[in-house]
């Protein structure tokens, strides 16, 4: 689709932007508030910034939530790539449907019965809930958005590349890990990513999934929320839109550069 | 030469040069996700199944029966004869769950339209844009997307309470203040604002592969622009409006957040019902008797969802 946008087009965009945009950028603002009343600006300030720095068990929490939204992220992307070689490269075997519906579902399916459902599991095993569970239950979640990130890669890829290594003599792992794995590195990173986030971010399957020893940041976050509106939490969450916009947006220009420097 | 022997046979035919019935390797390496998933995906809801059939008791784990593999197979009998529909009746005869069954799809309808009217325009606007513009903006769309959605749900808050920003905003400009937090209103707000890039991207993704000379076609034969856009560009985006749509009212019929923290005590949806029967009731068996008939409604979207994925990862 060419011609240039309309007066209306941009004023959609511009619209739309806003919508999406506004709450956040409010949220930011009001962090540096000084004031404790939320919507009375009181002077700039950082107090609440370094208040955070000094909340042990939200700092407790922190460490809970990055550990094990690395350690998933990483099964997650390893799973999910190896899912993906399934899905893309097997063609058809046995169980193929009901392995892409498993692939699938958990994209669209509401976390509550998510949740539940791994509980129940944990229950019935006889596991005590904490850092293991909530790991398994958000490799579970992620392990699906990775899958989708790296097949999106992996169709676009010629096999043929991978196939000529094997006729020169490559085992199959070793042509994978050569020819293939360089080549669908970018979105194998992205599907990291991707993963790593929606592990900082989740809270319902946490929720039914963690211990008492294992409190992640966005369960405190939601219980302090649930008492009201606080520059507190306004800071701490600027530090996560932070992190996070920081995150992707080094992976977007990397990329882009990437692209324009290919010959 | 070659270690492994015969060259290997390309695509279609893939999998010829195997002794019959060994898997390729690639079929070998799905081993390992196929197995998590199976453990971690589908046995649970087997366990869920078999929950909304067991009984509440003053217990922990707070239900019954519990499968007594000590009993040998006389234990598996006894067990099975104790599981019973008493949640589902218990679920039919309480008017409060069909009134959460129905006012969630309520919210997931009307939202999912609302997002379209809202994400089109946006979609169809982006893809008029120039390539570079249009890499930015799609960066824009996708950022909220990894932000969290708790705060972003959160910030809401602050706006949409009596003393909020908004009503600060009103009365700036001399208009009387409105009660919006805790209110249907408000979940409204908040389920568009969480969804909207889930309906923008697979829009913008269609929108931006259209050819423009479709639409100089429509103009030379006489279309006037609202005509050839009803005609020509609405239709060919049909996929991208379903993709979108059953991306946003599958995970909305079950939300849990939203309705939470924006909606009042009458707000009434199914993921809250499973939440509070769980956390704040502990009736096990009735949250897990609610998960399944939310699972059983949604069943049928998210086979269409699969249906559509399988196909555009195959179309590329």
């Amino acid at each position: 689709m060419r011609r240039g946008p309309s007066a209306f087009n941009i004023a959609a965009i511009v619209l739309g932007m806003g919508f999406l945009y506004l709450p956040i950028v409010l949220l930011v603002i009001y962090s540096f508030n000084e004031s404790r009343l939320v919507t009375v600006w009181g002077g700039f300030s950082t107090r609440w910034y370094v208040s955070q720095f000094q909340n042990e068990q939200l700092l407790a929490a922190a460490w809970v939530t990055l550990r094990v939204a690395f350690v998933s992220a990483t099964l997650a992307t390893i799973l999910g790539t190896l899912a993906a070689l399934g899905l893309v490269r097997a063609g058809r075997f046995r169980g193929r449907t009901l392995f892409s519906s498993m692939t699938y579902a958990p994209l669209v399916m509401p976390e509550v019965i998510l949740g539940l459902s791994l509980l129940l599991l944990f229950v019935s095993v006889g596991v005590a809930r904490g850092f293991w569970t909530v790991m398994i239950a958000h490799t579970t979640l992620t392990l699906c958005y990775a899958t989708v990130v790296v097949q999106a890669r992996l169709v676009s890829f010629d096999e043929a590349l991978e196939e000529a290594a094997r006729d020169l003599g490559a085992p199959p792992w070793k042509a994978f890990a050569l020819v293939t794995l360089p080549n669908i590195a970018p979105a194998v990173a992205a599907a990291w990513m991707l993963a790593f986030t929606l592990s900082l971010d989740d809270l319902v399957i946490a929720s039914f999934t963690s211990g008492p020893g294992a409190t992640t940041l966005p369960i405190r976050i939601y219980s302090a929320v649930r008492l009201g509106v606080s520059p507190e939490i306004n800071a701490i969450s600027t530090l996560l839109i932070g992190l996070v916009a920081t995150g992707v947006i080094a992976v977007y220009l990397l990329n882009m550069r990437r692209r324009t420097a290919a010959p | 030469m070659s270690v492994t022997g015969a060259p290997r046979p390309r695509r279609p035919w893939k999998g010829l040069g195997r002794p019959r019935g060994q898997p390729s390797s690639e079929a070998r390496a799905a081993y390992a996700p196929f197995l998590w998933l199976a453990v971690f995906f589908l046995v649970p809801f087997l366990l869920v199944a078999k929950l909304s059939l067991s009984d509440v008791v003053l217990a922990i784990p707070p239900y019954a029966p519990r499968l007594d593999w000590s009993q040998g197979l006389g234990g598996v009998i006894a067990f099975v004869r104790a599981l019973d529909f008493d949640a589902y009746a218990r679920m039919g005869q309480d008017g409060l769950y069909l009134a959460a069954y129905l006012s969630s799809l309520k919210f997931a309808a009307v939202a999912t339209v609302i997002l379209l009217l809202v994400g089109y325009p946006l979609a169809y606007g982006m893809a008029r844009c120039r390539p570079s513009v249009r890499q930015a903006l799609l960066m824009a769309v996708i950022l909220p997307f990894w932000t969290s959605f708790l705060i972003r749900v959160y910030a809401w808050i602050a706006i949409l309470k009596p003393a909020g920003l908004l009503n600060m905003a009103l009365a700036q400009i001399g208009l009387p203040p409105v009660d919006i937090l805790n209110t249907d209103t408000a979940v409204y707000i908040g389920l568009v604002y969480a969804y909207l890039p889930f309906m923008v991207l697979p829009l913008y993704a269609v929108l931006e592969r259209q050819e423009a000379g479709l639409l100089e076609a429509a103009a030379d034969l006489g279309c006037t622009p609202l005509q050839s856009f009803w005609r020509v560009t609405f239709p060919l985006s049909i996929p991208g409006v379903m993709a979108g749509a059953l991306l946003c009212f599958i995970p909305m019929v079950g939300e849990f957040v939203i309705p939470d923290l924006l909606g009042g005590s009458g707000t009434l949806m199914l993921g809250k019902t499973i939440w509070t029967e769980f956390f704040s009731n502990r009736d096990w068996p009735a949250a897990s008797a609610v998960a399944i008939v939310l699972l059983a409604t949604l069943v049928i979207p998210i086979l269409l969802f699969q249906r559509q994925q399988t196909k555009m990862m195959e179309q590329r």
